[in-house]
């Protein structure tokens, strides 16, 4: 499965650990929620970054306290129908701040590149090749916008007053 | 009207071009028919009985006649000649093949008009009064509010895969004509004692398999807050709405099983913590917004015009002046209600030839303009009351002057299993029966304001729960049976109506109904006691002993 991080496709730097495997002494991992909460002194501790994979079906509140402390988080799309996540991704992002790498996870597919970037995910496993192939394509496919999100694109309705500012100062 | 700009024209732009790779994708085998399902409904595509049906959008009703036209030359050019009304202002189309559907949206494309998020669990088209901007007493013309939640709602990049599928709808009136009530979110402008303009925002409001009037969940909401607001139940119900059991995501689910108090603290909660954000709509955003609506250069024209006083003469004029006319907020002018309920056709249908000929009409007599209802009927906004009579005549000639506007033959129904690969039981023929049985205008005219709602399955796009009289068709072992209530109705005192008794066979639908209506006609206290009336005083049993008593 194919990781594409920052718009281009990428080897993933994560090993995902199992919750009854040991954890390596080193290196980038992800793993699960429950081993995450388990002990996150321990986890802590570890040289190497720490991901946590968040399943859709639990409140974002309770990994905020353990934000600043997360090289990555993954949220899961079981499938591509089930949209909680992208209720998540803009929490955790726009309400909590949250800058670290925002990973789409589960069925990933070409058709919604478009609404987790404006959600807030940087870095997706996209279930298939070609989709990751087609992701700049893809992502420039729309060039308007009418929901603020935290994104950063500019809303058709901000576009509009700015273009009314400048026909008035112009006159 | 609402004027698109180069965005929104770019943007529906982008979304043909879209659909048409997926199109395309699929077409190829690259997507799935499952893949491609999800993305076929969020551009209005269903798989119908017989074919691809392409459902479009016209926002809070309102239709320009280049617009009306070029949906009269997709009814020609894809489909079968004609299209049929919904209740929810879309428009239908039953024949479209899957190849051509991108053409026919970039058709549509050109005139500002799209199928995007007709169907899906995203949220779907924002409907309106039909009177908008024109009726009488109206706080102001919903359709502003309107389009604002049509932009915000469309492409959603956080709500475009909810539990369920999502429906807005907004009055202005006091009298209301949107069926807010029976809407996942109802709104209703109104101005608080301040004089702020400002929501009651009503929740959890449904029809399906388990029928729910909305409630409010508060009384107030700002304009300047509404998206923010919107937005703070849409993320609840995104999180928290179910989705182990399709019948149970609808948001009416989640509000009935956590309780109204509940469900708005936690709205009021996630609200507190976005409502000034870049979601909260100053008054500059508003403006913006209502000056691309467009309203017409109305003259100073006199109420009881020579043309009209002339043609009181002709009892069939006055027949339908008096059904089909109702009065406009501008002395001189009146709102003009084309029925789409001839007697022995299927209720919202029109030819691509009618269409034109609304177009022609309605840039002659109200100014280019054309509204869409959910009873499934047109109307012509802004007719100078002088030109009724030659506007009458003409669209007599169209088959569009049936005089049964609001009475038992103005039915809602949906396409039922002549179409609908969900119906168990067929909706159009009963309706048809129906017209043909109560044809006689004078005795429909006798028996008054009757709303008969027909839907073909417990999906309940007919709305049966609301009708005054609402008929449902079950399946019981291979054979079509009707369940029949009485006393629903969807305007400002919504109600479910009440199951009168065990469903009967398709060949009894229409004698029921006639033993309910004159069991009314027995009963009723005098002319103009409503059968809706009569029902809420009589309760449903005189009703129940008259039709069940020989059966």
């Amino acid at each position: 499965m194919p990781l594409v991080k920052n718009g281009k496709i990428a080897t993933d730097t994560f090993v995902r650990v199992a919750d009854d495997d040991p954890l390596p002494g080193d290196g980038a991992i992800l793993i699960s929620a429950a081993r995450f909460l388990e002990d996150t002194e321990a986890v802590s501790r570890r040289l190497g970054k720490t991901g946590v994979i968040w399943p859709n079906n639990r409140d974002v509140d309770d990994l905020v306290p353990y934000l600043d402390r997360l090289a990555a988080v993954a949220l899961v799309f079981p499938t591509f129908r089930d949209g909680r996540a992208y209720s998540q991704a803009r929490l955790l992002r726009e309400r909590h701040g949250y800058r670290g790498e925002l990973r789409a996870t589960g069925q990933v597919l070409r058709d919604q590149f478009m609404f987790m970037l404006r959600a807030g995910f940087d870095a997706f496993e996209v279930k298939k090749e070609s989709d990751a192939v087609a992701f700049t394509s893809t992502a420039k496919r729309y060039s308007v916008f009418y929901q603020p999100t935290g994104d950063g694109r500019v809303t058709a309705l901000h576009r509009r007053m700015q273009q009314r500012h400048s026909e008035s100062a112009g006159r | 009207m609402y004027a698109y700009d180069e965005l929104d024209r770019t943007l529906i732009n982008e979304r043909v071009s879209e659909f048409r790779d997926q199109v395309k994708r699929r077409l190829s085998g690259e997507l799935t028919e499952d893949e491609f399902k999800m993305l076929r409904l969020q551009n209005g595509v269903y798989l119908q009985l017989h074919a691809y049906m392409l459902r479009v959008a016209i926002p809070y009703g309102t239709l320009s006649s280049k617009q009306l036209r070029r949906l009269a030359h997709v009814a020609r050019r894809y489909d079968r000649g004609y299209g049929h009304f919904t209740t929810r202002q879309n428009i239908q189309f039953n024949w479209i093949k899957l190849a051509e559907l991108p053409d026919a949206l970039a058709d549509l494309a050109e005139v500002g008009i799209h199928a995007m998020q007709t169907s899906g669990n995203n949220t779907r088209n924002v409907t309106s009064d039909q009177w908008a901007g024109v009726a009488p007493g109206e706080i102001e013309d919903p359709r502003i509010w309107s389009e604002l939640l049509r932009q915000y709602t469309t492409l959603h990049p956080e709500f475009s895969f909810l539990p369920r599928k999502f429906k807005f709808a907004i009055t202005a009136s006091a009298h209301d004509r949107a069926a807010i009530k029976v809407h996942d979110i109802g709104l209703r402008l109104h101005k608080n004692a301040e004089g702020e303009t400002g929501f009651e925002v009503l929740v959890g409001g449904g029809l399906g398999r388990t029928p729910f009037i909305g409630k409010t969940i508060k009384p107030f909401v700002p304009g300047r807050d509404l998206l923010s607001y919107v937005e703070a139940i849409l993320r609840v119900y995104n999180q928290y709405g179910r989705r182990d059991n399709i019948y149970k995501a609808r948001i009416k689910i989640l509000v009935h099983e956590l309780g109204i108090e509940k469900f708005a603290q936690e709205v009021e909660q996630e609200w507190l913590a976005t409502r000034d954000s870049a979601l909260t709509l100053d008054d500059a955003v508003v403006e913006e917004i209502r000056s691309r609506f467009t309203y017409p250069a109305y003259e100073k024209l006199p109420h009881m015009p020579d043309e009209l006083k002339k043609a009181a003469h002709d009892p069939d004029f006055e027949t339908w002046r008096k059904n089909s006319v109702a009065p406009h907020k501008v002395p001189g002018y009146a709102i003009v209600t084309l029925s789409l309920k001839p007697v022995g056709g299927p209720p919202g249908d029109a030819t691509a030839d009618q269409m034109d000929a609304v177009a022609d009409l309605a840039d002659k007599y109200s100014f280019g303009e054309i509204r869409v209802g959910h009873e499934q009927n047109l109307a012509l906004p802004h007719v100078a009351r002088r030109d009724l009579p030659v506007l009458w005549r003409a669209l007599d000639k169209v088959g569009l002057a049936t005089p049964n506007v609001n009475l038992v033959t103005d039915i809602i129904a949906c396409p039922g299993l002549d179409y609908c690969s969900l119906a168990n039981a067929r909706s159009i023929p009963i309706a048809q029966e129906l017209t043909r049985r109560f044809a006689n205008h004078d005795t429909a005219n006798l028996i008054g304001r009757l709303h008969v709602n027909i839907s073909g399955c417990i999906n309940a796009c007919g709305h049966h729960h609301v009708g005054h009289i609402g008929i449902l068709g079950v399946e019981k072992n291979g054979e079509e049976f009707y369940q029949i209530t009485i006393g629903g109705r969807a305007d400002e005192h919504a109600a479910v109506g009440t199951l009168i008794g065990p469903a009967v066979p398709y060949g009894e639908v229409a004698d029921v109904v006639e033993d309910i209506v004159e069991a009314y006609l027995a009963l009723r206290e005098r002319p103009d006691e409503l059968f809706i009336d009569a029902v809420k005083r009589l309760g449903v049993e005189p009703f129940r002993e008259r039709v069940y008593a020989t059966r």
